[in-house]
Protein backbone atom coordinates (compact mmCIF):
# COMPACT_ATOMS: atom_id res chain seq x y z
CA UNK A 1 0.00 0.00 0.00
CA UNK A 2 1.34 3.71 -0.94
CA UNK A 3 1.98 5.68 1.68
CA UNK A 4 -0.42 8.05 2.58
CA UNK A 5 0.67 12.07 2.28
CA UNK A 6 -1.37 13.59 5.58
CA UNK A 7 -3.00 10.75 7.88
CA UNK A 8 -5.65 11.48 10.49
CA UNK A 9 -5.22 8.32 13.01
CA UNK A 10 -8.03 8.06 15.69
CA UNK A 11 -7.32 11.79 16.03
CA UNK A 12 -9.29 13.84 19.12
CA UNK A 13 -8.95 17.50 20.51
CA UNK A 14 -9.87 18.59 23.80
CA UNK A 15 -9.74 22.80 24.50
CA UNK A 16 -9.91 23.20 28.13
CA UNK A 17 -9.83 20.73 30.65
CA UNK A 18 -12.03 19.73 34.06
CA UNK A 19 -15.82 20.92 33.87
CA UNK A 20 -14.77 23.33 31.01
CA UNK A 21 -13.51 20.85 28.58
CA UNK A 22 -14.59 20.89 25.63
CA UNK A 23 -14.36 17.87 22.56
CA UNK A 24 -13.94 19.95 19.12
CA UNK A 25 -12.84 16.62 17.45
CA UNK A 26 -13.70 13.09 18.09
CA UNK A 27 -12.20 9.61 16.78
CA UNK A 28 -11.07 11.29 13.63
CA UNK A 29 -9.64 8.90 11.04
CA UNK A 30 -8.79 9.89 7.13
CA UNK A 31 -6.01 9.64 4.76
CA UNK A 32 -4.82 12.15 2.04
CA UNK A 33 -2.83 10.54 -0.95
CA UNK A 34 0.09 12.41 -2.65
CA UNK A 35 -1.35 14.25 -4.89
CA UNK A 36 -4.50 13.93 -3.83
CA UNK A 37 -7.40 17.42 -3.97
CA UNK A 38 -9.22 17.08 -0.70
CA UNK A 39 -11.93 19.40 0.29
CA UNK A 40 -13.16 19.71 3.40
CA UNK A 41 -16.53 20.86 4.04
CA UNK A 42 -18.97 20.68 7.36
CA UNK A 43 -21.41 23.15 9.39
CA UNK A 44 -19.23 26.15 11.10
CA UNK A 45 -17.22 24.66 14.38
CA UNK A 46 -17.05 21.20 13.50
CA UNK A 47 -13.37 21.52 13.98
CA UNK A 48 -12.03 21.96 10.21
CA UNK A 49 -9.54 24.90 11.00
CA UNK A 50 -8.51 23.16 14.27
CA UNK A 51 -8.01 19.47 11.92
CA UNK A 52 -5.96 21.89 9.62
CA UNK A 53 -3.90 23.70 11.93
CA UNK A 54 -3.11 20.22 13.67
CA UNK A 55 -1.63 19.07 10.19
CA UNK A 56 0.39 22.81 9.80
CA UNK A 57 1.87 21.89 13.37
CA UNK A 58 -0.05 25.26 14.64
CA UNK A 59 -1.87 23.21 17.08
CA UNK A 60 -1.18 19.57 18.87
CA UNK A 61 -3.78 16.96 19.09
CA UNK A 62 -4.94 15.98 22.28
CA UNK A 63 -4.76 11.88 20.94
CA UNK A 64 -4.31 10.01 18.38
CA UNK A 65 -1.68 10.45 15.54
CA UNK A 66 -1.69 12.80 12.81
CA UNK A 67 1.07 12.16 10.48
CA UNK A 68 2.73 13.98 6.92
CA UNK A 69 4.87 11.26 5.03
CA UNK A 70 4.20 8.67 7.70
CA UNK A 71 5.93 11.03 10.21
CA UNK A 72 4.07 12.91 13.29
CA UNK A 73 3.76 16.48 12.97
CA UNK A 74 5.58 18.19 16.09
CA UNK A 75 5.72 21.57 14.58
CA UNK A 76 5.46 24.04 11.18
CA UNK A 77 7.53 23.82 8.49
CA UNK A 78 8.25 24.98 5.17
CA UNK A 79 7.08 21.46 3.85
CA UNK A 80 3.59 22.81 4.28
CA UNK A 81 2.22 26.11 2.88
CA UNK A 82 -0.51 27.47 4.77
CA UNK A 83 -2.90 29.47 3.02
CA UNK A 84 -5.34 31.69 6.03
CA UNK A 85 -8.54 33.07 5.38
CA UNK A 86 -7.90 36.49 6.38
CA UNK A 87 -4.96 36.63 4.09
CA UNK A 88 -2.32 36.93 6.52
CA UNK A 89 0.23 39.41 4.55
CA UNK A 90 2.55 40.99 6.60
CA UNK A 91 1.18 45.00 5.91
CA UNK A 92 4.57 46.42 6.75
CA UNK A 93 6.13 44.31 3.67
CA UNK A 94 5.87 45.01 0.41
CA UNK A 95 4.50 42.66 -1.92
CA UNK A 96 7.49 41.20 -2.95
CA UNK A 97 8.52 41.12 0.35
CA UNK A 98 5.95 39.24 1.73
CA UNK A 99 7.09 36.47 -1.18
CA UNK A 100 10.91 36.53 -0.26
CA UNK A 101 9.86 36.27 3.57
CA UNK A 102 9.91 32.87 3.61
CA UNK A 103 12.76 32.57 1.20
CA UNK A 104 15.19 34.54 3.12
CA UNK A 105 14.36 31.97 6.20
CA UNK A 106 15.71 29.63 3.76
CA UNK A 107 18.59 31.41 3.25
CA UNK A 108 18.64 32.16 -0.39
CA UNK A 109 20.73 34.56 -2.11
CA UNK A 110 19.21 38.32 -2.39
CA UNK A 111 19.61 37.35 -6.06
CA UNK A 112 17.63 34.14 -6.41
CA UNK A 113 15.07 35.20 -3.86
CA UNK A 114 14.31 37.96 -5.97
CA UNK A 115 13.95 35.65 -9.17
CA UNK A 116 11.71 33.47 -7.56
CA UNK A 117 9.41 36.23 -5.75
CA UNK A 118 9.14 37.69 -9.35
CA UNK A 119 8.40 34.29 -11.01
CA UNK A 120 5.29 33.34 -8.46
CA UNK A 121 4.40 36.91 -8.34
CA UNK A 122 3.96 36.69 -12.50
CA UNK A 123 1.85 33.30 -12.25
CA UNK A 124 -0.68 34.57 -9.75
CA UNK A 125 -0.60 38.40 -12.05
CA UNK A 126 1.10 40.48 -9.46
CA UNK A 127 4.02 41.05 -11.05
CA UNK A 128 3.22 45.03 -11.74
CA UNK A 129 2.56 45.09 -7.77
CA UNK A 130 5.53 43.91 -6.49
CA UNK A 131 6.32 47.40 -4.43
CA UNK A 132 3.16 47.88 -3.63
CA UNK A 133 2.10 47.41 0.03
CA UNK A 134 -0.94 45.12 0.70
CA UNK A 135 -3.08 47.95 1.76
CA UNK A 136 -3.48 49.12 -2.37
CA UNK A 137 -4.48 45.82 -3.24
CA UNK A 138 -7.85 44.41 -3.17
CA UNK A 139 -9.23 41.08 -1.37
CA UNK A 140 -8.61 38.70 -4.49
CA UNK A 141 -5.23 40.24 -4.84
CA UNK A 142 -4.02 40.00 -1.45
CA UNK A 143 -5.13 36.21 -1.11
CA UNK A 144 -2.95 35.84 -4.73
CA UNK A 145 0.02 37.53 -3.19
CA UNK A 146 -0.98 34.96 -0.18
CA UNK A 147 -0.69 32.30 -2.34
CA UNK A 148 2.23 33.44 -4.27
CA UNK A 149 4.07 33.65 -0.78
CA UNK A 150 3.40 30.04 0.07
CA UNK A 151 4.39 28.33 -2.85
CA UNK A 152 7.11 30.54 -3.41
CA UNK A 153 8.74 28.27 -0.34
CA UNK A 154 7.50 25.13 -2.34
CA UNK A 155 5.83 23.20 -0.42
CA UNK A 156 4.58 19.65 -0.85
CA UNK A 157 1.42 20.17 1.04
CA UNK A 158 -0.61 22.62 0.71
CA UNK A 159 -3.23 23.58 3.31
CA UNK A 160 -6.08 26.31 2.66
CA UNK A 161 -8.85 27.50 5.43
CA UNK A 162 -11.71 28.94 3.47
CA UNK A 163 -8.80 30.99 1.38
CA UNK A 164 -11.88 32.30 -0.96
CA UNK A 165 -14.40 32.79 1.13
CA UNK A 166 -14.06 36.59 1.89
CA UNK A 167 -13.76 37.21 -2.22
CA UNK A 168 -17.23 37.73 -4.96
CA UNK A 169 -17.89 34.99 -6.55
CA UNK A 170 -15.95 35.73 -10.14
CA UNK A 171 -13.50 36.23 -8.43
CA UNK A 172 -13.54 32.57 -6.54
CA UNK A 173 -13.99 31.33 -10.11
CA UNK A 174 -10.76 32.01 -11.16
CA UNK A 175 -8.82 31.59 -8.43
CA UNK A 176 -10.21 27.84 -8.09
CA UNK A 177 -8.96 27.39 -11.63
CA UNK A 178 -5.97 29.31 -10.85
CA UNK A 179 -5.18 26.76 -7.82
CA UNK A 180 -6.40 23.61 -10.64
CA UNK A 181 -4.47 25.14 -13.50
CA UNK A 182 -1.09 25.16 -10.91
CA UNK A 183 -1.92 21.78 -9.33
CA UNK A 184 -2.34 20.24 -13.11
CA UNK A 185 1.65 20.71 -13.32
CA UNK A 186 2.53 20.57 -9.53
CA UNK A 187 0.64 17.63 -8.66
CA UNK A 188 1.13 18.98 -4.94
CA UNK A 189 -1.14 17.47 -2.13
CA UNK A 190 -4.18 20.34 -1.22
CA UNK A 191 -5.98 19.96 1.80
CA UNK A 192 -8.63 22.57 1.32
CA UNK A 193 -11.08 23.76 3.83
CA UNK A 194 -14.65 25.70 2.48
CA UNK A 195 -17.96 26.33 3.27
CA UNK A 196 -19.00 26.55 -0.55
CA UNK A 197 -20.53 23.21 -1.40
CA UNK A 198 -19.64 23.62 -4.84
CA UNK A 199 -16.08 25.05 -5.09
CA UNK A 200 -16.03 21.81 -2.81
CA UNK A 201 -16.69 19.39 -5.22
CA UNK A 202 -15.35 21.90 -8.29
CA UNK A 203 -11.91 21.49 -7.30
CA UNK A 204 -11.73 17.71 -5.29
CA UNK A 205 -11.03 14.43 -5.80
CA UNK A 206 -12.80 13.58 -2.87
CA UNK A 207 -14.63 15.80 -0.18
CA UNK A 208 -14.19 14.85 3.36
CA UNK A 209 -18.10 15.89 5.15
CA UNK A 210 -17.60 16.65 9.19
CA UNK A 211 -20.55 16.63 11.72
CA UNK A 212 -20.48 18.86 14.37
CA UNK A 213 -21.18 18.11 17.85
CA UNK A 214 -18.42 16.75 18.42
CA UNK A 215 -16.28 17.28 15.58
CA UNK A 216 -16.40 14.00 13.27
CA UNK A 217 -16.36 12.28 10.05
CA UNK A 218 -19.31 12.01 8.23
CA UNK A 219 -18.72 10.39 5.13
CA UNK A 220 -16.48 11.09 2.56
CA UNK A 221 -17.43 11.41 -1.05
CA UNK A 222 -15.56 10.25 -4.30
CA UNK A 223 -15.87 12.89 -7.27
CA UNK A 224 -15.27 11.08 -9.77
CA UNK A 225 -14.77 14.05 -12.66
CA UNK A 226 -12.80 14.42 -14.91
CA UNK A 227 -9.67 17.02 -15.02
CA UNK A 228 -9.23 19.62 -16.59
CA UNK A 229 -12.30 20.65 -14.62
CA UNK A 230 -13.93 23.66 -16.54
CA UNK A 231 -17.28 25.53 -16.87
CA UNK A 232 -18.73 22.05 -19.30
CA UNK A 233 -17.71 20.45 -15.99
CA UNK A 234 -19.21 22.31 -13.40
CA UNK A 235 -22.90 22.74 -15.42
CA UNK A 236 -22.66 18.75 -16.25
CA UNK A 237 -25.78 16.76 -14.49
CA UNK A 238 -22.70 14.35 -12.63
CA UNK A 239 -21.24 17.56 -10.86
CA UNK A 240 -24.93 18.66 -10.08
CA UNK A 241 -25.37 14.85 -8.91
CA UNK A 242 -22.39 14.98 -6.76
CA UNK A 243 -22.84 18.51 -4.99
CA UNK A 244 -26.55 17.37 -4.24
CA UNK A 245 -24.92 14.46 -2.03
CA UNK A 246 -22.44 16.81 -0.47
CA UNK A 247 -25.15 19.24 0.27
CA UNK A 248 -27.32 16.33 2.13
CA UNK A 249 -24.41 15.24 3.86
CA UNK A 250 -23.60 18.31 5.79
CA UNK A 251 -27.21 19.34 6.06
CA UNK A 252 -28.40 16.08 6.78
CA UNK A 253 -28.28 16.64 10.33
CA UNK A 254 -29.52 19.29 10.76
CA UNK A 255 -32.98 18.78 8.94
CA UNK A 256 -33.25 15.83 10.91
CA UNK A 257 -32.77 17.58 14.10
CA UNK A 258 -35.36 20.61 13.09
CA UNK B 1 -1.09 62.05 33.65
CA UNK B 2 -3.42 60.99 30.64
CA UNK B 3 -3.23 57.19 29.57
CA UNK B 4 -2.56 55.53 26.26
CA UNK B 5 -5.24 54.12 24.00
CA UNK B 6 -7.70 56.87 23.94
CA UNK B 7 -5.87 58.18 20.94
CA UNK B 8 -6.62 55.58 18.11
CA UNK B 9 -3.60 54.38 16.35
CA UNK B 10 -6.05 55.40 13.31
CA UNK B 11 -5.58 59.05 13.60
CA UNK B 12 -3.22 59.96 11.56
CA UNK B 13 -4.94 59.70 8.19
CA UNK B 14 -6.86 62.70 9.78
CA UNK B 15 -4.41 64.55 11.17
CA UNK B 16 -2.72 66.56 7.90
CA UNK B 17 -3.53 69.25 6.85
CA UNK B 18 -4.81 70.63 4.10
CA UNK B 19 -3.94 74.38 3.06
CA UNK B 20 -7.60 75.38 2.72
CA UNK B 21 -7.48 74.24 6.84
CA UNK B 22 -3.80 76.43 7.34
CA UNK B 23 -6.06 79.29 6.09
CA UNK B 24 -8.66 79.05 8.74
CA UNK B 25 -6.19 77.84 11.65
CA UNK B 26 -4.65 81.50 10.76
CA UNK B 27 -7.84 83.14 10.80
CA UNK B 28 -8.54 81.92 13.93
CA UNK B 29 -4.99 82.66 15.40
CA UNK B 30 -5.80 86.20 14.50
CA UNK B 31 -9.40 86.45 15.55
CA UNK B 32 -8.68 85.48 19.03
CA UNK B 33 -5.89 88.11 19.19
CA UNK B 34 -7.85 90.46 17.80
CA UNK B 35 -10.83 89.67 20.39
CA UNK B 36 -7.56 89.87 22.83
CA UNK B 37 -6.23 92.96 21.91
CA UNK B 38 -9.72 94.52 21.84
CA UNK B 39 -10.94 92.88 26.05
CA UNK B 40 -7.25 94.82 26.70
CA UNK B 41 -8.08 98.20 25.28
CA UNK B 42 -11.85 98.23 26.51
CA UNK B 43 -10.25 97.68 30.23
CA UNK B 44 -12.50 94.50 30.58
CA UNK B 45 -9.44 93.02 31.93
CA UNK B 46 -6.16 92.88 33.62
CA UNK B 47 -3.95 91.29 30.51
CA UNK B 48 -0.87 92.70 28.94
CA UNK B 49 -1.97 93.85 25.65
CA UNK B 50 -0.76 91.73 22.57
CA UNK B 51 1.70 94.41 22.05
CA UNK B 52 3.38 94.63 25.52
CA UNK B 53 3.58 90.61 25.29
CA UNK B 54 5.00 90.95 21.69
CA UNK B 55 8.11 93.53 23.14
CA UNK B 56 8.71 91.60 26.21
CA UNK B 57 9.05 88.68 23.37
CA UNK B 58 11.86 90.59 21.62
CA UNK B 59 13.39 92.31 24.56
CA UNK B 60 13.71 88.89 25.99
CA UNK B 61 14.77 87.23 23.11
CA UNK B 62 17.69 89.96 22.15
CA UNK B 63 18.64 89.52 25.55
CA UNK B 64 19.14 85.60 25.50
CA UNK B 65 17.24 84.63 28.56
CA UNK B 66 14.61 83.32 26.55
CA UNK B 67 16.61 80.95 24.45
CA UNK B 68 18.78 79.87 27.81
CA UNK B 69 14.89 78.92 29.31
CA UNK B 70 13.87 77.20 26.65
CA UNK B 71 17.10 75.61 26.08
CA UNK B 72 17.11 74.59 29.82
CA UNK B 73 13.86 72.75 29.15
CA UNK B 74 13.84 71.12 26.54
CA UNK B 75 17.12 70.04 27.56
CA UNK B 76 15.62 67.97 30.57
CA UNK B 77 12.83 66.66 28.39
CA UNK B 78 14.67 65.17 25.78
CA UNK B 79 17.17 63.58 27.65
CA UNK B 80 14.46 62.60 30.36
CA UNK B 81 11.93 61.31 27.23
CA UNK B 82 14.96 59.58 25.75
CA UNK B 83 16.50 57.33 28.62
CA UNK B 84 12.82 56.68 29.59
CA UNK B 85 11.98 55.25 26.02
CA UNK B 86 14.52 53.82 25.38
CA UNK B 87 13.84 51.51 28.51
CA UNK B 88 10.17 51.53 28.05
CA UNK B 89 10.86 49.55 24.82
CA UNK B 90 12.19 46.65 25.86
CA UNK B 91 10.74 46.44 28.93
CA UNK B 92 6.91 46.80 27.21
CA UNK B 93 8.57 43.81 24.68
CA UNK B 94 9.59 41.91 27.80
CA UNK B 95 6.28 42.12 29.22
CA UNK B 96 4.33 41.24 26.29
CA UNK B 97 6.55 38.08 25.46
CA UNK B 98 7.03 36.38 28.61
CA UNK B 99 4.17 36.33 30.89
CA UNK B 100 6.79 35.99 34.07
CA UNK B 101 7.88 39.30 33.26
CA UNK B 102 4.60 40.88 32.83
CA UNK B 103 3.27 39.19 36.17
CA UNK B 104 6.72 40.43 37.78
CA UNK B 105 6.74 44.31 36.28
CA UNK B 106 3.00 44.99 35.90
CA UNK B 107 2.29 45.74 39.90
CA UNK B 108 4.59 48.57 39.44
CA UNK B 109 3.84 49.85 36.63
CA UNK B 110 -0.17 50.09 37.48
CA UNK B 111 1.00 51.66 40.70
CA UNK B 112 3.54 54.29 39.62
CA UNK B 113 1.14 55.11 36.69
CA UNK B 114 -1.51 56.00 39.14
CA UNK B 115 0.69 58.55 41.14
CA UNK B 116 1.18 61.43 39.16
CA UNK B 117 4.38 62.22 38.43
CA UNK B 118 5.09 65.42 40.18
CA UNK B 119 4.30 64.04 43.49
CA UNK B 120 7.57 62.25 43.29
CA UNK B 121 9.21 65.38 43.20
CA UNK B 122 9.61 66.10 46.63
CA UNK B 123 10.74 62.55 47.45
CA UNK B 124 13.15 62.88 44.31
CA UNK B 125 14.66 66.43 45.57
CA UNK B 126 15.40 64.57 49.47
CA UNK B 127 17.25 62.00 48.04
CA UNK B 128 18.60 63.11 44.45
CA UNK B 129 19.47 66.64 45.46
CA UNK B 130 18.63 69.89 43.83
CA UNK B 131 20.55 69.65 40.43
CA UNK B 132 19.07 68.12 37.22
CA UNK B 133 18.93 65.00 38.27
CA UNK B 134 15.19 65.02 40.41
CA UNK B 135 13.81 66.76 37.52
CA UNK B 136 14.91 64.45 34.51
CA UNK B 137 14.36 61.47 37.02
CA UNK B 138 10.55 62.75 37.08
CA UNK B 139 10.50 63.35 33.50
CA UNK B 140 12.11 59.94 32.90
CA UNK B 141 9.29 58.13 35.25
CA UNK B 142 6.50 60.08 32.75
CA UNK B 143 7.86 59.09 29.53
CA UNK B 144 8.81 55.78 30.77
CA UNK B 145 5.29 54.99 32.13
CA UNK B 146 3.79 56.06 28.82
CA UNK B 147 5.66 54.21 26.77
CA UNK B 148 6.02 50.97 28.58
CA UNK B 149 2.38 50.96 28.29
CA UNK B 150 1.53 51.32 24.95
CA UNK B 151 4.31 48.98 23.92
CA UNK B 152 3.14 46.13 26.24
CA UNK B 153 -0.17 46.69 24.50
CA UNK B 154 1.28 46.72 20.85
CA UNK B 155 2.92 43.11 21.76
CA UNK B 156 -0.10 41.60 22.89
CA UNK B 157 -2.32 42.76 20.48
CA UNK B 158 -0.02 41.68 17.23
CA UNK B 159 -2.27 39.09 15.44
CA UNK B 160 -1.77 35.83 15.78
CA UNK B 161 -2.28 35.13 12.54
CA UNK B 162 0.56 37.27 11.48
CA UNK B 163 2.76 35.16 13.95
CA UNK B 164 1.35 31.82 12.52
CA UNK B 165 1.73 32.92 8.92
CA UNK B 166 5.33 33.46 9.65
CA UNK B 167 5.83 30.13 11.94
CA UNK B 168 4.02 28.07 8.55
CA UNK B 169 6.72 29.81 6.51
CA UNK B 170 9.74 27.86 9.07
CA UNK B 171 10.24 31.21 11.04
CA UNK B 172 12.49 30.81 14.72
CA UNK B 173 10.43 32.96 17.72
CA UNK B 174 13.59 35.13 16.91
CA UNK B 175 12.74 35.81 13.36
CA UNK B 176 9.04 36.40 14.77
CA UNK B 177 10.02 38.97 17.54
CA UNK B 178 12.27 41.18 14.87
CA UNK B 179 10.32 40.53 11.53
CA UNK B 180 6.54 40.27 13.23
CA UNK B 181 6.48 42.05 16.70
CA UNK B 182 8.66 44.95 16.10
CA UNK B 183 6.52 45.92 12.85
CA UNK B 184 3.43 45.07 13.86
CA UNK B 185 3.73 46.67 17.48
CA UNK B 186 5.46 49.81 16.05
CA UNK B 187 2.38 52.52 15.40
CA UNK B 188 1.54 51.31 19.33
CA UNK B 189 4.92 52.17 20.36
CA UNK B 190 4.90 55.67 18.17
CA UNK B 191 1.46 56.75 20.51
CA UNK B 192 3.30 55.64 23.67
CA UNK B 193 6.03 58.06 23.03
CA UNK B 194 3.82 60.94 21.47
CA UNK B 195 1.47 60.57 24.79
CA UNK B 196 5.14 60.21 26.19
CA UNK B 197 6.84 63.20 25.40
CA UNK B 198 2.75 64.99 26.06
CA UNK B 199 3.14 64.19 29.56
CA UNK B 200 7.61 64.58 30.14
CA UNK B 201 6.45 68.52 28.53
CA UNK B 202 3.79 68.89 31.14
CA UNK B 203 5.83 67.38 34.19
CA UNK B 204 8.96 69.58 33.09
CA UNK B 205 6.91 72.89 33.32
CA UNK B 206 5.27 72.21 36.40
CA UNK B 207 8.83 70.91 37.75
CA UNK B 208 10.14 73.94 37.40
CA UNK B 209 7.07 75.89 39.37
CA UNK B 210 8.36 73.82 42.00
CA UNK B 211 11.85 73.81 42.17
CA UNK B 212 14.01 74.73 39.60
CA UNK B 213 16.70 77.74 38.93
CA UNK B 214 16.07 77.78 35.00
CA UNK B 215 14.20 76.89 32.08
CA UNK B 216 10.56 78.36 31.37
CA UNK B 217 8.46 77.21 34.42
CA UNK B 218 11.46 78.96 37.03
CA UNK B 219 10.67 82.49 34.16
CA UNK B 220 7.26 82.10 34.89
CA UNK B 221 7.50 81.57 38.35
CA UNK B 222 9.52 84.32 38.87
CA UNK B 223 7.32 86.53 37.02
CA UNK B 224 4.44 85.97 39.16
CA UNK B 225 6.72 86.94 42.60
CA UNK B 226 7.20 90.32 40.35
CA UNK B 227 3.75 90.56 39.02
CA UNK B 228 5.43 90.83 35.42
CA UNK B 229 2.31 89.59 33.38
CA UNK B 230 4.33 89.90 30.08
CA UNK B 231 6.49 87.68 30.74
CA UNK B 232 4.40 85.00 31.91
CA UNK B 233 2.92 84.77 28.48
CA UNK B 234 5.93 84.49 26.71
CA UNK B 235 6.90 81.81 28.27
CA UNK B 236 3.53 80.63 27.97
CA UNK B 237 3.76 80.95 24.10
CA UNK B 238 6.59 79.50 24.21
CA UNK B 239 5.96 76.47 25.74
CA UNK B 240 3.34 76.13 23.34
CA UNK B 241 4.78 76.83 20.74
CA UNK B 242 7.90 73.93 21.45
CA UNK B 243 5.43 71.40 22.67
CA UNK B 244 3.65 72.00 19.31
CA UNK B 245 7.01 71.37 17.05
CA UNK B 246 7.57 68.41 19.34
CA UNK B 247 4.38 66.96 18.71
CA UNK B 248 4.52 67.40 14.75
CA UNK B 249 8.02 65.96 14.81
CA UNK B 250 6.42 62.57 16.24
CA UNK B 251 3.67 62.59 14.23
CA UNK B 252 5.96 62.85 11.27
CA UNK B 253 8.23 60.12 12.31
CA UNK B 254 4.99 58.27 13.11
CA UNK B 255 3.96 58.91 9.25
CA UNK B 256 7.47 58.07 7.98
CA UNK B 257 7.62 54.86 9.91
CA UNK B 258 3.85 53.25 9.56
CA UNK B 259 3.05 54.56 6.35
CA UNK B 260 2.11 50.52 5.50
CA UNK B 261 -0.79 50.94 7.58
CA UNK B 262 -4.57 50.89 6.47
CA UNK B 263 -5.93 54.17 7.81
CA UNK B 264 -9.67 53.95 8.53
N1 LIG C 1 -8.31 27.86 20.98
C1 LIG C 1 -9.52 27.35 21.25
N2 LIG C 1 -9.97 27.26 22.52
C2 LIG C 1 -11.17 26.72 22.80
N3 LIG C 1 -12.03 26.26 21.88
C3 LIG C 1 -11.66 26.32 20.61
C4 LIG C 1 -10.39 26.87 20.21
N4 LIG C 1 -10.30 26.81 18.87
C5 LIG C 1 -11.45 26.26 18.44
N5 LIG C 1 -12.26 25.96 19.47
C6 LIG C 1 -13.58 25.33 19.39
O1 LIG C 1 -13.45 24.17 18.63
C7 LIG C 1 -14.51 24.02 17.74
C8 LIG C 1 -14.00 23.87 16.33
O2 LIG C 1 -13.41 25.08 15.93
P1 LIG C 1 -12.88 25.27 14.45
O3 LIG C 1 -12.32 26.66 14.38
O4 LIG C 1 -11.97 24.17 14.09
O5 LIG C 1 -14.22 25.18 13.62
P2 LIG C 1 -14.42 25.29 12.05
O6 LIG C 1 -14.98 24.03 11.58
O7 LIG C 1 -13.17 25.76 11.41
O8 LIG C 1 -15.54 26.40 12.00
P3 LIG C 1 -15.75 27.54 10.90
O9 LIG C 1 -16.36 26.88 9.74
O10 LIG C 1 -16.70 28.48 11.57
O11 LIG C 1 -14.42 28.14 10.63
C9 LIG C 1 -15.41 25.23 17.93
O12 LIG C 1 -16.50 24.88 18.71
C10 LIG C 1 -14.54 26.21 18.65
O13 LIG C 1 -15.32 26.97 19.53
MG1 LIG D 1 -12.55 27.58 10.48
Amino acid sequence: MAEAKISFRNVAKVFGAGANAFTAIQNLTFDIDDGEIVTVVGPSGCGKSTAMNMVAGLMSQSSGEVLVDGKPVSRPGPDRGVIFQQYALFPWMTVRENVEFGLKLQKLGKVERRQRAMHYLGLVGLADFADSYPKTLSGGMKQRCAIARAYAVNPTVLLMDEPFGALDALTRVKLQNQLLETWSKDKRTVMFITHDVDEAVYIAHRVIVLAANPGRLQEIINVDLPFPRDDEVRLSPEFAEIRNRVWRAVYHRDTEAA
Amino acid sequence: MSVVSDIAVSEPGNRRWAPGNLFWAALSFAGGIGLWWLATVAGFSELPTPWSVLTRLIELGIDGQLWLDMYASLRRVLIGFALGSILAVPVGFLMGWYNIARALIDPWIQFFRVIPPLAIIPLAIVTMGIDETPKIFVIFLAAFLSAVVSTYQGVISVDKTYINAARVLGASDGTIFARVIIPASTPFILVGFRIGLGSAWATVVAAELIAAQSGLGFRMQQAQLYYDLPTIFVSLVAIGILGLIMDRVVVRVEERLTHWQERV
